[in-house]
C-alpha cells in the first residue's frame, strides 16, 4: 500500500516540524545566553518548567485570563533572569567552563525543588483559549495548540534574528560576546548586557513554558524538555539563532521518524534516543554545528 | 594530614614527591586507619555502619571522577552510566558464571574503562561545554541501551539479583563485614590515586588540565593521556558500580541515572577539584547531606510543615540544599572543603604566634 505509507510519512513529517519549531523556541533561550555571555544554561528546562508553573498558578489562583497569566509568567521569568544573573552567574565570569556548568546544574536542582515546594507536585493545566478540535489538512491532523506554539516560535525567531542583525542593543550584545574587553573599551556596559541576555532568555522560557505547559501539563516532568535542547543547539551551532531553528526542525523530524519507523522493532523509546546519536555524530564531525562560529584557540 | 611543618626544607625532587612529606604524616595516617578499620566497626551499630558503607562506595567513585575532572580538566556528566556498565557486567558474570568478587570487580572496572575510553574519544577534538554535552549524551544512550537490551539487563525491569560476595569461603552477611570488605577497596583507591597523580601519567594529566596546547607543545601526547584519564576514571566508576551492586544486592539501572552523575560531580566540586582529601570530604558531605536533612526534618520538621507536607518536603528540600550548596561553593569557595581544611591548617601552623 504505497499510498498509505505516504500519508504516514507526511503525518510524521508535519508533526516533526511542529514539535521541532517548539523545541527551537526553548533552544532559543539557550542560544541567547550563550551568544551574549558565553555561559551555558543547563537549567533551561527548569526555566521552562518554572514559567509553566507561574502561568498555571496565576490562571488558577487569581482566575486570570490566559493572556494575563502569560504576562505574569513573562514578568516573573524576567525578574528571575535578572536576579540569577546578579547572584549566581556574575561572580562566575571568567571562571572555567565546569564552574558555570555546575552552577547551572545546581540552579536546576534548586528550581526543581522550589517549584514543587511552592506550587505542589500535582500536574496543573494551562488552558489556551483555542478550540480542541484538530485542524484537518489533507491526511494530517494538527492540534491548534501546536499551531499556536509553532507560530509563536516563528515570530520570536524572526524577531531575534532582526534584533541581533539590526538593533543597536543586539549589535552591542554581539560585540560583548565577541570580546568582552574590546566591548568595554568601546564603552559598552558589559554587565548590563549580561543581565539583559538573561532577562531575554527569561522571556523566551516563559513563552516556552506556556506553550509546552499547555501541551503536556505542568509538573516537574516538564523540565525534561530541557534535555532536548542539547541536540538542537549542537546541531545548529551554539551561538546561532538560525541554527536553533534548523536544529529544532531536524531534531523534531528525526525523533518523529524514529518513533514511527524504529519503535516497532526495538520496543519503544527511540524518540528520546535518536537525537542524541545524531548529536554525537555531529560532535565527532563538526563540533561547532551547522551555523556555529568556529573558535580558534591560542595559547 | 595533621602534621605542621615550619617551612619548606626539601632539597631533592624525591623528597618533594614523597607520599609522606614528614615522618609524622605516616603516624597520622596510621592513626586514622586504626580508627576507621578497628574502632569504628567494633563500636558502631549496623545502621551507622551501613551509612559508612555508602560513604566508602562514594569515595571510590569520587576519587575516580576527580582524576578526570580535577586532575585532567575534562568534564564528564556520564559517570553514573559508567557505574551501571560495571554493575551490569558484574551482575551478569555472577548470575551466569558464578564468578567470585575478585573476578567481577576488575571485570566491571575494565568494561567501564573500555566504554569510558570510547566516550572519551571525542575529547580530542572537543572540550569544555561540548565535552560536557557529549558525556551527557553518553549517559542517556548507555541508560537507554541497558534498559532496552534484555541480554544486558536481564529482562524484567532491568534488574538482576546479585548475592553478597564471599571472602575465604564465607559470605559477607552483616554490614560490618561488608564495611571491612569495602574499606579494602577504598584504601586501594586512595593509594592508587595518590601514586597515580605523582607519577609521569599524573603529571601529564595536570599539564593537560592547566593548558592543553602548551602540554602538547612540550611533547605530551594529549590524545593518549586524555583517553588514559577517561579509562582510569571510568575504571574507578565501574568498580564503584560493582561495589554498590553488592551493597544493594541488586543491579538496577535506576540507581545509576543522570542524578547520580550530578551527585558525583557535586562531590568533587564541593570537596575540592584536584585533591584526594577533597574527594573523600566531598563524598562524605554529599552522602550525608540527604541523611542529615531527613533526620533533622523528622525531628524538627513539625515546626515548619504539617504532617502531610513533610513527606513531600524532604526530597525537595534536599534538592534545594544540594543545588544551593553547589552554587555556594562555586561562588564563595571554589576550591571546596579541601581549601577550607587547608585554611584551618595554615592558621594553626604558626599558632599561637601568628605574626
Amino acid at each position: 500500500m504505497p499510498e498509505f505509507e505516504w500519508q504516514f510519512t507526511l503525518v510524521l513529517l508535519t508533526n516533526g516540524i511542529m514539535i521541532g519549531l517548539m523545541y527551537a523556541l526553548i533552544a532559543l533561550g539557550f542560544v541567547l545566553i550563550y551568544k551574549a555571555t558565553d555561559a551555558i544554561n543547563f537549567a533551561q528546562g527548569e526555566f521552562v518548567m518554572f514559567a509553566g508553573f507561574l502561568a498555571a498558578v496565576a490562571a488558577e489562583m487569581a482566575g486570570m485570563p490566559f493572556w494575563l497569566s502569560s504576562l505574569v509568567a513573562i514578568a516573573g521569568m524576567v525578574a528571575l533572569g535578572f536576579g540569577l544573573e546578579r547572584v549566581v552567574l556574575r561572580p562566575l565570569i571568567g571562571r572555567p567552563v565546569i564552574a558555570v556548568v555546575m552552577a547551572t546544574i545546581g540552579l536546576a536542582a534548586v528550581l526543581r525543588g522550589t517549584a514543587v515546594m511552592a506550587f505542589g507536585a500535582g500536574t496543573r493545566a494551562i488552558v489556551m483559549p483555542v478550540s480542541d478540535e484538530p485542524f484537518q489538512l489533507g491526511p494530517v491532523m494538527l492540534p491548534p495548540v501546536q499551531l499556536v506554539g509553532a507560530g509563536v516560535s516563528l515570530v520570536f525567531l524572526a524577531l531575534f534574528t532582526w534584533f541581533f542583525l539590526k538593533s543597536r542593543t543586539g549589535i552591542a550584545m554581539r560585540a560583548v560576546a565577541d570580546s568582552q574587553q574590546v566591548a568595554m573599551a568601546m564603552g559598552i556596559n558589559v554587565r548590563r548586557y549580561f543581565a539583559l541576555a538573561w532577562a531575554m532568555a527569561g522571556i523566551v522560557s516563559a513563552l516556552g513554558g506556556v506553550v509546552w505547559g499547555t501541551m503536556l501539563g505542568v509538573d516537574n516532568q516538564l523540565a525534561l524538555v530541557g534535555l532536548k535542547v542539547f541536540p538542537v543547539v549542537i546541531l545548529g551551532g551554539l551561538d546561532s539563532v538560525m541554527g536553533a531553528v534548523i536544529g529544532g526542525l531536524i531534531v523534531g523530524i528525526v525523533e518523529n521518524f524514529a518513533a514511527g519507523y524504529l519503535d516497532p522493532y526495538v520496543g519503544g523509546g527511540t524518540k528520546d534516543f535518536a537525537p542524541y546519536v545524531l548529536m554525537i555524530l555531529v560532535l565527532m564531525i563538526r563540533p561547532e554545528g551547522m551555523f556555529g562560529r568556529r573558535r580558534i584557540e591560542r595559547v | 594530614m595533621f602534621h605542621r611543618e615550619s617551612g619548606v626544607f626539601k632539597t631533592s625532587y624525591a623528597a618533594d614527591m614523597a607520599l609522606y612529606p614528614l615522618p609524622i604524616a605516616k603516624w597520622a595516617v596510621a592513626a586514622f586507619a586504626g580508627l576507621f578499620i578497628v574502632i569504628a566497626p567494633l563500636t558502631l551499630g549496623e545502621y551507622y555502619i551501613s551509612i559508612l558503607n555508602l560513604i566508602l562506595i562514594a569515595c571510590v567513585g569520587a576519587l575516580g571522577l576527580n582524576i578526570l575532572v580535577g586532575y585532567t580538566g575534562q568534564i564528564s556528566i556520564g559517570h553514573g552510566a559508567f557505574m551501571s556498565v560495571g554493575a551490569y557486567t558484574a551482575a551478569n558474570l555472577v548470575t551466569q558464571l558464578h564468578a567470585p568478587f575478585w573476578i567481577t570487580i576488575p571485570a566491571g572496572g575494565l568494561m567501564a574503562a573500555l566504554i569510558g575510553a570510547i566516550v572519551g574519544i571525542p575529547s580530542l577534538r572537543i572540550k569544555g561545554i561540548y565535552l560536557a554535552i557529549a558525556t551527557l549524551a553518553a549517559q542517556l544512550i548507555i541508560e537507554w541501551t541497558i534498559n532496552h537490551v534484555p541480554a544486558i539487563s536481564g529482562g524484567v525491569q532491568a534488574s538482576i539479583q546479585v548475592p553478597r560476595p564471599s571472602l575465604f569461603g564465607m559470605q559477607l552477611r552483616t554490614q560490618t563485614q561488608l564495611y571491612l570488605f569495602l574499606m579494602g577497596f577504598v584504601v586501594l583507591a586512595i593509594v592508587g590515586t595518590s601514586n597515580l597523580v605523582r607519577s609521569r601519567i599524573g603529571r601529564a594529566f595536570i599539564a593537560i588540565r592547566d593548558q592543553d596546547i602548551a602540554a602538547e607543545i612540550i611533547g605530551i601526547n594529549i590524545f593518549r593521556y586524555k583517553l588514559w584519564a577517561f579509562a582510569i576514571s571510568s575504571f574507578y566508576a565501574g568498580v564503584t558500580g560493582v561495589l554498590y551492586t553488592y551493597y544493594l544486592g541488586i543491579a538496577n539501572y535506576e540507581q545509576f541515572q543522570l542524578t547520580v552523575s550530578i551527585d558525583y560531580l557535586a562531590m568533587v566540586i564541593i570537596g575540592g577539584l584536584g585533591s584526594i582529601l577533597g574527594s573523600i570530604l566531598g563524598a562524605i558531605f554529599v552522602t550525608l547531606l540527604p541523611i542529615l536533612t531527613r533526620w533533622f526534618l523528622e525531628d524538627f520538621g513539625w515546626l515548619f510543615f504539617s504532617q502531610g507536607d513533610l513527606l513531600n518536603a524532604i526530597p525537595n528540600l534536599r534538592l534545594i540544599m544540594f543545588g544551593g550548596l553547589i552554587i555556594f561553593f562555586l561562588v564563595v569557595e571554589p576550591e571546596g572543603l579541601n581549601r577550607l581544611w587547608r585554611n584551618i591548617r595554615n592558621y594553626f601552623r604558626v599558632w599561637p604566634f601568628s605574626y
